[in-house]
């Protein structure tokens, strides 16, 4: 085969893998995964609403499971 | 019941926060220090008597110190410290392997101070932005795996199901540097200060700048581009504009960056080919680059008024602008046409400043201001005035910098190509060097407020991390969980 076929073809794959990707992240079908990773960032909002008095952050055994906060 | 069992909230500190507050102070310390070398070389610019005629304080020994100061102790240091939170936290998992993230920590600062004391020595494998010697190497690649091992342990841990997408920027930083760094720095050693690059010749070069473009592309971009994706939803109270288009974003990102390494060898030995590629390759890039500006940008649509008030969203919004006019400024320097003008001119050190300035630096300053005081459990940095200061500072110094680089990269490269009828060339070289001089003064004068933005910046952190008192917070998560309180206190 000619390299420059190769070369076409390898332009076409790259081109087929990008629409690829393009329709799957648009698909109806990611929305409601991708709303739910969209709000990972807030999902331990209350650790900045409430922060700890004496400046360290280490461990605490107490209340652990107690405030779970609700992320899918 | 003792105080410190009636901070429920205390209790959710599941994450460790000790090495990302060493990291994040470093960063600030680095970044000073980086930042000043820099002012001081650009003043050699101007006034060369302040290499005072040593050979450790020449140009030629601190320019390395500064780029290898800012790039990788201070962006380093930035990187560690943001992709640690940010990793913890939206994972909500405290960091896989704590001892092995600390030794990331001491060994990145044994890194840093090597280079600190190697470049002004002269020791250098001569490989611009890779310059330290293999001893070093071998320790950076040491660091780099454990911070792999760390950081991808700690997804592994995550109780969210999904990834969210500022990791998958983290991730392919990580993964990619490791690859650049350790194909790039093989080498032959002949003494322990001295090797010889695996490669030789065209190929040397470039490897080199295949290299060298990605650690613009994955260091100082993708990594930053993380930073972008947490904390500008964080500052600004609502989601990334677009989910979607941030997983287009980051697969176009990775997949085009890495061929755009030639256009930095235009015209050389290169084959011309491979040229026309990094050519073609790096205008391609301005659709992702310009798509994960947009996405920055459109993050605060309806919440425009934010930036009226808020320092720190203003540092992240002016940064992902001149992220926008970087990246598409450097599409522009790599057809070849134009290339044959700006290559070799102050022009390109001009473009990396508005990269590393305006954006780089910019948006690290966003992110530290929002992330050190989460760190110290504070409300707010100690100062907001000064963020804005500083905000101020870091714009003026950045736009005087690239203004001045510009202006002088064009007169140069008009210059050098300018010939008599008769074919001989118009300007000798020191006649472009005089007709530089009022830009390089313009140009320090621009680092001088960069510099010192950032000292306001470290006292503004400085008081921040050091004042114990805290206001208000015991009654706040009183309010906020009052039912959590006597459960399980003790």
């Amino acid at each position: 085969m000619d390299i420059n076929t190769i070369r076409g073809l390898a332009t076409l794959v790259a081109l087929i893998a990008f629409l690829s990707v393009v329709f799957w992240a648009y698909s109806s079908r990611r929305k409601g995964d991708f709303d739910e990773a969209a709000s990972l960032p807030f999902a331990d909002d209350r650790e900045d609403d409430a922060v700890n008095t004496d400046g360290t952050t280490s461990h605490r055994e107490t209340h652990k499971n107690s405030q779970k906060r609700g992320v899918a | 019941m003792s105080t410190a069992t009636l901070q429920p909230s205390y209790s959710d500190k599941l994450y460790n926060y000790k090495v990302v507050r060493q990291f994040a102070i470093m960063a600030v310390v680095w970044g000073v220090v980086g930042m000043a070398v820099g002012l001081l070389i650009a003043s050699q610019m101007v006034f060369p008597e302040l290499n005072l005629g040593l050979p450790w304080t020449s140009f030629g020994r601190l320019r390395p110190l500064h780029t290898n100061a800012v790039i990788f102790a201070f962006g380093g240091c930035v990187l560690f410290a943001t992709s640690y939170y940010i990793v913890q936290r939206t994972c909500q998992a405290t960091l896989a392997m704590p001892g092995l993230a600390a030794f990331t920590f001491w060994g990145w600062q044994l890194v840093i101070v090597a280079a600190a004391i190697t470049l002004p020595l002269g020791i250098t494998s001569s490989k611009e932005y890779a310059e330290l010697e293999w001893p070093i190497d071998i320790l950076i690649a040491v660091v780099w795996v454990s911070y792999a091992l760390v950081f991808f342990g700690t997804i592994m841990k995550r109780k969210s199901k999904h990834i969210y997408v500022a990791n998958w920027f983290f991730g392919a930083f990580i993964i990619t540097v490791a690859v650049l760094h350790i194909v790039n720095s093989a080498s032959l050693p002949v003494t322990l200060t001295k090797s010889y690059s695996a490669y030789a010749g065209a190929m040397d070069a470039m490897i080199q700048w295949w290299y060298g473009h990605n650690a613009v592309g994955f260091f100082l971009t993708a990594g930053f581009l993380g930073m972008m994706y947490y904390f500008v939803p964080k500052q600004a109270k609502r989601p990334v504009y677009s989910y979607r288009l941030s997983i287009v974003h980051f697969w176009a990102l990775v997949a085009i960056y890495i061929w755009a390494g030639p256009h930095h060898l235009h015209y050389t030995a290169l084959p011309d080919w491979a040229q026309s590629l990094g050519m073609v390759m790096s205008l391609v890039l301005l659709a992702p680059s310009w798509g994960g500006m947009i996405n920055g940008i459109m993050t605060l649509s309806g919440a425009w008024h934010k930036l009226r008030t808020d320092p720190i969203l203003r540092f992240m919004v002016v940064s992902l602008s001149f992220y926008g006019m970087s990246t598409f400024e450097g599409p522009m320097m790599a057809i070849k046409t134009v290339n044959a003008l700006s290559h070799y001119t102050d022009w390109t050190i001009g473009h990396v400043h508005s990269g590393a300035l305006g954006w780089v630096a910019m948006v690290s300053f966003g992110s530290l201001y929002h992330l050190i005081p989460r760190l110290y459990g504070k409300e707010q940095m100690y100062s907001v005035g000064l963020i804005n200061t500083h905000f101020w500072l870091a714009t003026i110094g950045t736009v005087l910098y690239i203004v001045a680089m510009w202006v002088n990269g064009i007169t140069q490269g008009l210059m050098w190509r300018a010939v008599n009828e008769d074919g001989t060339l118009t300007y000798s070289f020191i006649e472009s060097v005089e007709a530089s001089g009022v830009g390089y003064i313009v140009r320090a004068i621009g680092g001088a407020f960069f510099v010192l933005g950032m000292l306001i910046m470290a006292y503004n952190v400085y008081r921040t991390a050091s004042e114990s008192e805290e206001p208000s917070s015991d009654k706040k998560s009183l309010e906020l969980n009052p039912t959590t309180l006597p459960v399980e206190g003790r």
